[in-house]
């Protein structure tokens, strides 16, 4: 599990450093996942049964980290959305889509 | 158990809710968005005196106790600061309602910002870490639409850049947080600082404290601020000067709640990177104030250079110290605003930011000279303004604790702050007055009177420093004693 997160990570670092605006989102959406994956490993995937007072059984999964996860999904979604049309929009104002030429020069 | 601290948080988005469906009644937009802020200061003002009296307010939502369920937390600092950032709301959002233009009104500007003071005042209140990355989501992407708001190629260009930093950090944020949970299995502040206290500050633990520390600064613009000057001059006057007093100074909040209540084990290790990061982004900060010769950049660098001072003082991590940090950031907050309206309202009124463009302004409006020329003085720390007495407190606070170069430092980029911006005011204000009535490209109606509130307001905290003595005294006192912060939270189910 910790390498598939190391993997994610790589790989979302890798397309945002890349030129491309829409490489770069992609990029943020797999570093998102990676950070997902990392909050269930990190939590300890534990064997049990479903965390409810009542329920004779022994062990008890811990609830915490797929409720992060739940609203780190949202968060990330809500986000990545927003990019992608802001980028869309200053693709069709600024007219690229690399960010060499996003960079803006001195007098404007 | 105390409702009123849900206050500052539901406001501002029950209102902000309203806003959106009526979409059309600008008017309504423009007094409800007041009328929140105003709501906002009064349940500030009321919790103030509830914990002069009372001690920590405490509020467990849904009933679910401390370490289990997520908890509000009000203590001294974070309802001053509370107080502080309704203040500046309410300045701001009426500056907006005649700088801001119908189009940005039409399409949601006021629900954005109370939003926006949402997430803000979340995050100062919120009890629990995971939380405290909810309310900043919240917060920034309120920001993200605020900063592209009217879609000017400009901002098009420097809010993806804005974005995309920050999403980054959220993640890095995240990343913390799993480790964090990994090592301690707890997200509650007050249950983090006792866990923390018990295993002791490993080497593990400081690099997730750095790690943290990483996350925050990029928020803060402590020193990785590479993104605030582009992003800050990109957005309209109002919008920056929100950002500007505010978004910087919540992550600025969370580096010091965190390194107070919980990774305080190991100050040679973390506080000592955070007095050099300070050291760093003051001098680097007042490398670009005192270089460029465009308004807008200069102020956006005094806001590095004042996140360096800070912090310079919480770093210390002395009595006088921290003492001097709460006035300073209080004081900062109210100045930054004030700074970028009045310099909003400068660039307003003559289309350009370029300081060599514009000389004798002062003829044709001397009341926004002179506040400009008090903000000036302020913001270097000039008696008997409010920023005069953090700066003796932090400098003193500095000392003791033997960060000489710090200090050194401080004093020196305090210098090139009232260099930076009495250049700002000499060239602009003074000298030969090369307009007129006729070829200004705005008026100043309608822009003065928040301006002269925040002027009366550095005035008064400067002078009034000592009435505000005790509850910068109890806000110290929480900040220094992480267990009186545990115990109230904790105490209630007997932990």
């Amino acid at each position: 599990m910790s390498i598939v997160v190391g993997i994610l990570f790589a790989i979302g670092t890798y397309l945002i450093l890349s030129k491309t605006l829409l490489r770069i989102i992609l990029g943020t959406s797999i570093i998102g996942h990676g950070v997902n994956l990392l909050i269930l490993t990190m939590g300890g995937l534990k064997k049990g049964g479903p965390p409810i007072i009542g329920l004779n059984t022994q062990y008890f999964t811990d609830p915490l980290p797929q409720a992060l996860i739940l609203t780190a999904i949202v968060i990330n979604f809500a986000t990545t959305a927003l990019l992608l049309v802001l980028s869309y929009r200053a693709y069709a104002v600024v007219g690229t889509d690399n960010v060499e030429q996003l960079r803006g020069l001195e007098d404007e | 158990m105390n409702n009123l601290i849900i206050g500052p948080i539901i406001i501002p988005i029950i209102i902000g809710l309203v806003l959106v469906v009526c979409r059309n009644s600008l008017g309504l937009h423009r007094f409800l968005s007041l009328l929140a802020t105003v709501l906002i200061g009064l349940a500030a003002v009321l919790l103030l005196e509830q914990i002069r009296t009372g001690g920590m307010q405490i509020l467990n939502l849904g009933g679910w106790e401390a370490p289990l369920g997520i908890t509000l937390v009000a203590d001294m600092f974070a309802v001053l600061l509370v107080l502080v950032t309704a203040l500046i709301a309410f300045c701001c959002l009426w500056y907006a309602c005649s700088s801001i233009g119908m189009g940005r009104e039409r399409h949601y500007f006021y629900p954005l910002c109370l939003f926006l003071i949402a997430g803000v005042n979340g995050s100062f209140l919120t009890g629990d870490i995971f939380n405290l990355f909810v309310c900043f989501e919240v917060m920034l992407v309120a920001s993200y639409v605020l900063i592209s708001l009217g879609g000017t190629k400009i901002q098009l260009r420097e809010s993806i850049k804005y974005v995309l930093i920050n999403m980054i950090s959220s993640f890095l944020f995240l990343v913390a947080l799993a480790y964090l949970y990994a090592i301690t299995g707890t997200l509650n502040l007050a249950h983090l600082s006792i866990r923390v206290a018990q295993s002791g500050q490993g080497g593990l633990m400081t690099v997730v404290a750095l790690l943290f520390l990483t996350v925050f600064s990029l928020k803060a613009a402590l020193f990785l601020f590479y993104w605030l000057p582009g992003s800050y001059s990109a957005p309209p006057t109002a919008i920056a000067a929100i950002f500007a007093a505010l978004l910087t100074k919540v992550g600025v909040y969370a580096i010091v709640r965190l390194f107070s209540l919980v990774f305080y084990h190991d100050l040679g290790a973390t506080h000592l990177f955070i007095g050099a990061l300070a050291a760093a982004s003051m001098v680097l900060g007042a490398m670009g104030a005192v270089a460029y010769d465009d308004i807008k950049k200069i102020i956006t660098y005094n806001v590095v250079i004042s996140i360096g001072f800070i912090l310079a003082g919480f770093a210390s991590f002395s009595l006088v110290g921290m003492r001097g940090m709460v006035y300073y950031l209080l004081h900062d907050m109210i100045v930054k605003a004030l700074l970028f309206l009045s310099g909003g309202t400068v660039i307003h009124l003559t289309g350009t930011a370029k300081i060599r463009e514009v000389s004798g302004l002062i003829r044709l409006h001397p009341q926004l000279g002179w506040m400009f020329f008090i903000a000036a003085l302020s913001v270097s720390g000039i008696p008997p303004l409010s920023g005069f007495i953090g700066k003796v407190f932090i400098t003193t606070g500095v000392f003791q604790s033997a960060y000489y170069w710090l200090g050194g430092i401080g004093l020196f980029t305090s210098l090139m702050v009232l260099y930076s911006v009495m250049k700002i005011f000499m060239n602009v204000f003074w000298g030969h007055t090369n307009l007129t009535e006729e070829t200004e490209k705005g008026t100043t109606q309608g822009l003065l009177p928040p301006i002269v509130v925040l002027t009366a307001l550095t005035i008064a905290l400067g002078l009034g420093a000592e009435g505000i003595h005790e509850y910068v005294d109890l806000a110290v006192e929480g900040l220094l004693n992480p267990n009186l912060y545990t115990d109230a939270v904790l105490a209630q189910n007997g932990k």
